[in-house]
């Protein structure tokens, strides 16, 4: 392992034992593919033995509804077929029947942690479509629900995915902000999850009374919860024994996979559709994109650790910058959008979310096409998880940060 | 964003917005120029609107595409596969992908027609992101893209009817093979299909 961040000690650890086996006369490491028969020797219990597993579609680390066909030998995953479509709900098919404004809600299912970017992505594409302007305010307001969805989604990513490997800790923590973020998420437009909080041309409400000092209050306090999170894993050897060097991608694989988000910029490419193609006003915004070279679980850990701190950045110039104005850019009241077709997507938490919306000058889409980050990386898990332990399958599929509702759709 | 025209400042911000909701000819466009010359044979059409470039391909040619888009213009990241129903129209399906560039940060679209029944190259073996957009595009038109490594369906199970993005496919009220209790559900959970308040969109 090309890593220097296994420490001296650990590795007189490793060697200890080591010793301790061949002094027993025990051949290390007990894997068939390692020690193979001397010819003529009868096989063991350890050398034939491929067989065929269901992980899931009810396994608690899966993270929803996802069932894996795993191919065996012992403990070590020689082949993992992903088999989805279990929450598959027909939503494509749904923004047919119904007037654009009508899908917005919709969206709210498909990534079901992150509300507020599928509804953002929807809305872009149909604003793009329309060539509508948003009013500053509203897209102040909009990255800063953004943000705070992102907040969002990576605090679930970090307790849940923490939870799958033992460290149940960080959970409580994580779980305890994101409630107060979705208590903010609340008192903004009612809802805590499936938010419906943005419509196609601006916003359907003004933000409260007090809500931006609260949500001031908040994020100041942010950084050092942050703090106590990577206090808990970043230098945890439990933690870095069950992510570092697993699941390793490199950049160009990463590319020809079409994996976007953390993912990416974990391999090193530093690829944000935030700032490669700024919408609204994150061109104006002063952040940094994270990136880490090793394409490790451990690396897109700390990436996504590192995102939390920009957003809380992005988040306090958004604050600084809001001044009244309007909320709604000028809509017609039908929504009759020209006979054409127009792809638009943002930086969703989980990466590249993009809609494709074919219309036909009629006040419902003729064809709305989502793609979604989710079920596009799930394509590189065979690939991660080869040759790893059934463990580590459970680190990888919390390192993807799937939702299956945005995969199944 | 360079050719299009840009009307004068003295036009109301009215004429602005209608000038740019025109779809212009992309002929001339250098990323088209280039396919027409790598690939002899193969833009059909190309037009431009809101700043993104559509080129519409022949079928056959649709591999060759890819690979001169991948290997000549550096559109290494294929971003999205899939496909539009027609119904009336001839050839029916348009099967759509997006290739994104990192050099160029741009996209372009590329579309070719396929009748119904016909297959259309797979492009899997070139952009292994295309692998499961391929599928779904299968599961959910029935188009069928000949040399892709694993052609199942993906979201449905096997042994579903039917191809639920058709246009022609009701809401409500067919046997799409989910009754495994065939006796209290008849047809796939919806009304049956004598019943004749279901809902049919398309």
């Amino acid at each position: 392992m090309n890593d220097d961040r296994i420490s001296q000690a650990e590795r007189d650890e490793a060697a200890y034992f080591a010793e301790r086996a061949a002094a027993a006369g025990v051949p290390r490491p007990l894997s068939a593919g390692d020690l193979p028969p001397a010819p003529g020797e009868p096989p063991t219990l350890f050398d034939v033995q491929e067989m065929e597993l269901n992980f899931g579609p009810q396994h608690p680390s899966t993270h929803g509804v996802l069932r894996i066909i795993l191919k065996v030998d012992g403990e070590k995953i020689l082949e993992a077929i992903p088999d989805v479509g279990f929450l598959h709900r027909g939503t494509e098919k749904l923004f047919e029947t119904e007037t654009y404004p009508m899908g917005i809600p919709h969206t709210d299912r498909m990534d079901y942690v992150a509300a507020a970017t599928n509804n953002h992505a929807f809305c872009l594409t149909i604003e793009k479509l329309l060539d509508v302007d948003v009013p500053r305010r509203a897209q102040l307001i909009r990255v800063i629900l953004d943000e705070l969805q992102r907040l969002s989604s990576h605090l679930v990513w970090l307790g849940t995915s923490g939870i799958d490997l033992g460290a149940v800790t960080p959970f409580w923590y994580a779980f305890r902000e994101r409630e107060q973020i979705l208590d903010f998420f609340e008192e903004y437009c009612g809802a805590r999850l499936t938010l419906n909080c943005m419509r196609i041309g601006g916003l359907p409400f003004d933000l409260t009374a007090g809500w931006v000092e609260r949500l001031m209050e908040f994020i100041d306090d942010l950084p050092a919860r942050i703090d106590d999170y990577e206090q808990l894993l970043t230098d945890n050897r439990i933690w870095k024994k069950r992510t570092v060097g697993i699941g390793v991608l490199t950049a160009a694989e990463c590319v020809e996979y079409g994996l976007t988000g953390p993912l990416i910029r974990a391999s090193g490419i530093e690829w944000d559709l935030r700032r490669a193609q700024p919408y609204e006003c994150y061109d104006e915004l002063d952040f940094a994109v994270p990136t880490r070279q090793n394409g490790d679980t451990y690396d897109r850990y700390i990436v996504r650790v590192q995102e939390m701190r920009q957003s809380v950045r992005i988040l306090r110039q958004c604050l600084d910058r809001l001044e009244p104005g309007e909320i709604r850019g000028k809509v017609p009241r039908v929504i009759k959008p020209p006979a054409e077709e127009i792809y638009a997507s943002i930086e969703s938490p989980k990466g590249e979310l993009g809609f494709y919306c074919v219309s036909n000058g009629s006040n419902r889409p003729y064809r709305m096409h989502c793609r979604p980050p989710s079920f596009i990386n799930l394509q590189a898990l065979p690939k991660m998880a080869k040759g790893h332990l059934i463990s580590d399958l459970v680190a990888l599929i919390g390192t993807i940060d799937i939702v299956l509702g945005e995969v199944d759709r | 964003m360079a050719e299009e025209t840009t009307p004068p400042a003295t036009t109301g911000a009215k004429e602005v917005a209608k000038a740019k909701l025109v779809a212009t000819d992309a002929a001339s466009h250098p990323w088209v120029v280039s396919l027409a010359a790598g690939v002899p044979g193969a833009v059909v059409v190309s037009k431009r609107f809101a700043g993104q470039v559509t080129v519409t391909v022949a079928r056959e040619k649709i591999v060759e595409v890819a690979r001169h888009l991948k290997s000549q213009e550096d559109f290494g990241y294929c971003v999205d596969v899939t496909a539009v129903d027609w119904k009336e129209r001839a050839p029916r399906f348009d099967v759509v992908y997006h290739f994104y560039s990192f050099s160029k940060n741009d996209r372009i679209r590329v579309k070719c027609g396929a009748a119904d029944g016909e297959d259309v190259p797979s492009i899997a073996l070139v952009f292994l992101a295309a692998n499961w957009c391929e599928r779904e595009v299968f599961d959910m038109f029935g188009i069928r893209f000949s040399g892709h490594p694993d052609l199942r369906r993906i979201l449905t199970w096997d042994g579903f009817h039917g191809y639920p993005l058709r246009k022609d496919f009701p809401l409500e009220g067919i046997d799409t093979g989910a009754a495994i209790y065939p006796e209290e559900w008849p047809e796939g959970g919806g009304p049956s299909a004598s019943d004749p308040n279901r809902k049919v969109v398309s």
